[in-house]
């Protein structure tokens, strides 16, 4: 994970207005292979509107961004989660009406291969396709810390886990990159600590991490590197010892009263 | 020509009593975000009210009309409170079910009540019309006319110029926000709906005479007022009421030079066209009330 | 021994005709499947892919013209002058004909819905079987308008070991009606417990996180509309070769209103419930008709439609199946949420 690693995620030149309202005045910034990467800041100051940029739900005023060699601007969500680039929610993160196991399987879509006239023909083809992705929700749920839950309605899940089960839902997918919104919003220091191990695991097995946090403490471990966001553009960016002392940084979060680094 | 400006004459007069329809469904579309099937139901029912006012107890004319868009205002806050209010939070699928099932008690009693025989409404008009140069235009109708811009421009007065209208603007805008200010939200909404079902009485007591009154009249009528709402914009009295001018004015002319038959197709060819190209409304520079 | 309940019911099915021999029952026997068959589509629309979806019945009076239109031949002039003149076909090609038509109205359909949403899709599908109403109506060189088409010819089924055999008789019709309405329900049932049908409940529940895992929200849709529509229609041309006279009456609202309170009273997103609910709503006016006017039938019908909303919101199935689960095992909420998923996962 050195500086030469490769760069997968570019953000260049983003900026997005609403009519007067500037949400980010210009976002520019590389994310490499392998790395976690923290994006903090005040509130407002652009972080899940860049996320939204990021995986599609918003489209740039400006800029545009890349992922790996494709452009992103101006695909659908649903075709940069092809592209391996998967995002988590910061409020409802999960089916909340189905089943842990039922939201992994639904996380599993895009794995499946069975066609619509092998499902209406009952084909056999059709039951093994399911089985294969049964035993593949029972592993992800085994990664996370899950199994115990798995048939428990999402929705009676203590909103901790629930943060949780967005992730496993997320690795469902199968990405190269995460985009996690405010993953430990929510959990009590056990299941931060759980979460952050977690990353770790994630990040060993290649896929990069993107994420967007306010535990100040969860973020400074966890990220290799940080970049803070304030009034929609960066004000620093570097290893997490440098931003700490960052006096710009501390600046931009006195009085918020979440100083707590 | 003389048949163009005669349609016009037609468009305006119909227009005044749809921008009515419409402004009323936008106040209730727009501010409580309920599918309002029974919009067409009150517009029937206003003028089954001046029927029976005025066939079977010998109301005055005049008096009538008012006192069906009294009962329009009072139907309608009756089924915002029994109906709506108990559902406050709940999905738009079953605001819109109990909506439907209210539809449909309302016209099948009316059925039951004054049977499927369309019925007149007599009115102390001349029946012979008033010709201005080429154009003939009965008394009704310009009595039609004149009371439609009036309410219009009473409507226009309480929303912008008064403090229930203005606690209405703010629930439409932010409803959260409204409500922290210290709006009665629940008393907003009976209020909107009661206006709503009265503008749209007022429509159908003012049209009964025009036309004939009877039990599936509302029906098109609902339609026409969500056409009217899409075409103007979810709360935009400017935008219901040109809409509901400029529907009047498509349907005369389509009427006139097109198809008789598909007149009263006019305003759903306007919603699919429409929302298929600007799926916020014509005149939605931004939704807003006023 | 899952097997045991879905043969139980085929025999039930089957074997109705055999000590029903009322015409007047079988007929309103006929009519309610018929309609049962088109509030299961609507169910898959409705109730699985969560699309307010209020025109349903233009594909039914869709497939039912069309059924009919190819059965019977016509010969029309299109502006600009071009005949087109069309040879009358076997009652099975218009079956085939129907699905396809509404089916390419389901896909107008779905395509339109990722445009428009919410309230406003509501409205077009209505102001689509408006529309579709209104054309059946003044298009009278091709429909004949309000005078109706009729003489709408039964199938004709080659059977092995009768030969060609016409569908006129009740009893022959209902077995027809009968299949289709397993066949639909197999395809339904096959459908959304499949990895299909859980991309259609999940764009149901939660739009963007369905897409956030890479669910093609509009393909989707479409899917769903298609088939739904297509379903619509076969129900569509049943209809026409059963009562074999159709007019643009059709396409009233108040259809997909009857469809609407089948689906929600037996309960939306549910396999069983347009089935209870059809056997319900198809039945009811037979029981009423004795001592209710039309207009009263239908005062009640919107009353216990506002009652159902409030009191079982889930409608009739979800309540029994909650119901039966707590008597047969009083334990903790836990257990109780295991088993019924674990149903559900099945």
């Amino acid at each position: 994970m050195t500086a030469s690693a490769e760069v997968v995620l570019s953000i260049e030149h983003v900026a997005v207005r609403f009519g007067g309202l500037v949400a980010i005045s210009d976002l520019d910034f590389v994310v490499r292979a392998g790395e976690i990467v923290g994006l903090i800041g005040p509130n407002g100051a652009g972080k899940t509107t860049a996320f939204n940029v990021i995986t599609g739900f918003l489209k740039p005023t400006a800029g545009q961004v890349r992922y790996r060699s494709s452009l992103l601007t101006g695909l659908k969500p649903h075709q940069i989660a092809g592209l391996g680039l998967v995002r988590t929610f910061q409020r409802t993160s999960v089916f909340q009406n189905n089943t842990v196991f039922q939201n992994v399987l639904i996380g599993l879509h895009r794995r499946g291969r069975s066609s619509l006239w092998q499902t209406l023909l009952a084909l056999p083809g059709e039951s093994r396709c399911e089985r294969e992705l049964a035993d593949e929700a029972h592993r992800v749920l085994q990664l996370v810390g899950l199994e115990q839950r798995a048939f428990q309605l999402a929705g009676t899940l203590p909103y901790g886990e629930q943060r949780l089960l967005g992730i496993a839902l997320a690795l469902a997918v199968k990405p190269s990159m995460l985009l996690l919104d405010e993953p430990v919003s929510g959990m009590n220091p056990a299941e931060t600590a759980r979460c952050m191990q977690l990353l770790e695991n994630i990040r060993a097995s290649g896929v990069t991490i993107l994420l967007v946090e306010h535990d100040m403490p969860m973020v400074m471990t966890v990220s290799d590197r940080i970049v803070v966001l304030n009034y929609g553009r960066i004000i620093a960016e570097g290893p997490p010892a440098a931003i700490q002392n960052n006096p710009e940084v501390i600046r931009a979060y006195l009085g918020e009263g979440k100083k707590r680094a | 020509m003389d048949e163009l400006l005669q349609h016009l004459v037609n468009a305006l007069i119909l227009g005044s009593t749809y921008a009515l329809l419409g402004i009323g469904l936008t106040l209730i579309f727009g501010i409580m975000r309920v599918v309002n099937f029974t919009h067409g139901e009150l517009y029937a029912l206003g003028a089954y009210a001046v029927f029976l006012l005025e066939a079977s107890l010998g109301v005055n004319f005049f008096l009538a009309l008012a006192i069906a868009v009294i009962v329009g205002c009072a139907v309608g806050a009756a089924i915002e409170l029994v109906l709506l209010r108990p559902l406050q939070g709940a999905d738009i699928d079953t605001t819109m079910l109990v909506m439907i099932g209210a539809w449909i008690v309302m016209q099948n009693a009316e059925l039951l009540y004054w049977g499927g025989a369309s019925k007149a409404i007599m009115t102390p008009f001349p029946e012979q019309p008033l010709q201005i140069g080429p154009i003939f235009v009965s008394w009704l109708r310009i009595f039609v006319l004149v009371v439609g811009l009036a309410l219009i421009g009473a409507t226009y007065l309480l929303i912008n110029r008064s403090k229930l209208g203005k606690a209405m603007r703010a629930t439409f805008q932010d409803r959260d926000t409204a409500a922290l200010m210290g709006v009665n939200i629940k008393g907003i909404y009976t209020a909107t709906f009661a206006i709503g079902s009265g503008l749209a009485a007022a429509a159908g007591a003012l049209l009964g005479p025009v036309f004939l009154v009877t039990p599936t009249m509302g029906d098109l009528a609902s339609l026409k007022a969500f056409a009217i709402v899409i075409l103007g914009g979810l709360g935009n009295i400017t935008g219901a009421t040109l809409g509901g001018f400029i529907l009047a004015f498509v349907e005369e002319i389509g009427a006139g030079y097109v198809s008789s038959g598909y007149r009263d197709g006019m305003g759903f060819l306007i919603i699919i066209v429409v929302l298929l190209l600007r799926p916020t409304g014509l005149f939605a520079r931004a939704e807003r009330i006023g | 021994m899952k097997r045991a309940p879905a043969l139980f019911w085929l025999l039930a099915i089957a074997t109705v005709p055999l000590w029903l021999r009322d015409q007047y029952y079988l007929h309103v026997l006929i009519t309610t499947a018929i309609f049962i068959i088109a509030a299961m589509s609507l169910n898959l629309l409705l109730g699985y892919t969560g699309q307010l979806s209020l025109g349903h019945v233009a594909f039914f009076g869709i497939g039912a013209y069309a059924s009919a239109l190819t059965t019977l031949g016509f010969d029309i002039e299109l502006p600009g002058g071009f005949r087109v003149e069309h040879a009358p076909w076997p009652a099975v090609a218009g079956f085939g004909i129907a699905v396809a038509a509404a089916g390419l109205s389901g896909y107008a359909i779905g395509k339109l819905s990722f445009k428009v949403r919410g309230a406003y899709f509501v409205i077009v599908t209505i102001s689509f079987a408006e529309v579709t109403r209104l054309v059946a109506l003044n298009w009278v060189e091709l429909t004949q308008g309000p005078l109706a088409l009729n003489n709408i010819p039964p199938y004709t089924l080659w059977i092995p070991g009768v030969g060609d055999y016409e569908f006129w008789d009740k009893r022959a019709y209902y077995y027809l009606v009968a299949g289709v309405g397993v066949v639909t329900y197999v395809v339904i049932k096959r459908l959304v417990g499949s990895r299909i049908g859980r991309a259609m409940i999940a764009l149901k529940e939660n739009e963007p996180l369905a897409g956030s895992v890479g669910i093609d929200v509009t393909r989707y849709l479409v899917l769903a509309a298609v088939v739904s529509a297509a379903m619509a229609g076969a129900a569509g041309s049943l209809y026409a070769h059963y009562v074999k006279i159709i007019d643009p009456d059709i396409f009233l609202f108040i259809y997909t209103v009857t469809m609407v309170i089948m689906v929600i009273t037996g309960g939306k997103g549910t396999l069983a419930g347009p089935v209870v609910g059809g056997v319900i709503f198809g039945f009811l006016p037979v029981v009423l008709r004795s001592f209710a006017a039309p207009a009263v039938q239908w005062i009640i019908y919107g009353a216990l439609m506002i009652v159902i909303v409030f009191v079982l919101p889930e409608g009739i199935v979800p309540a029994v199946e909650r119901w039966s689960r707590s008597w047969r095992s009083p334990r903790p909420a836990e257990a109780t949420i295991l088993a019924s998923s674990k149903a559900r996962d099945e």
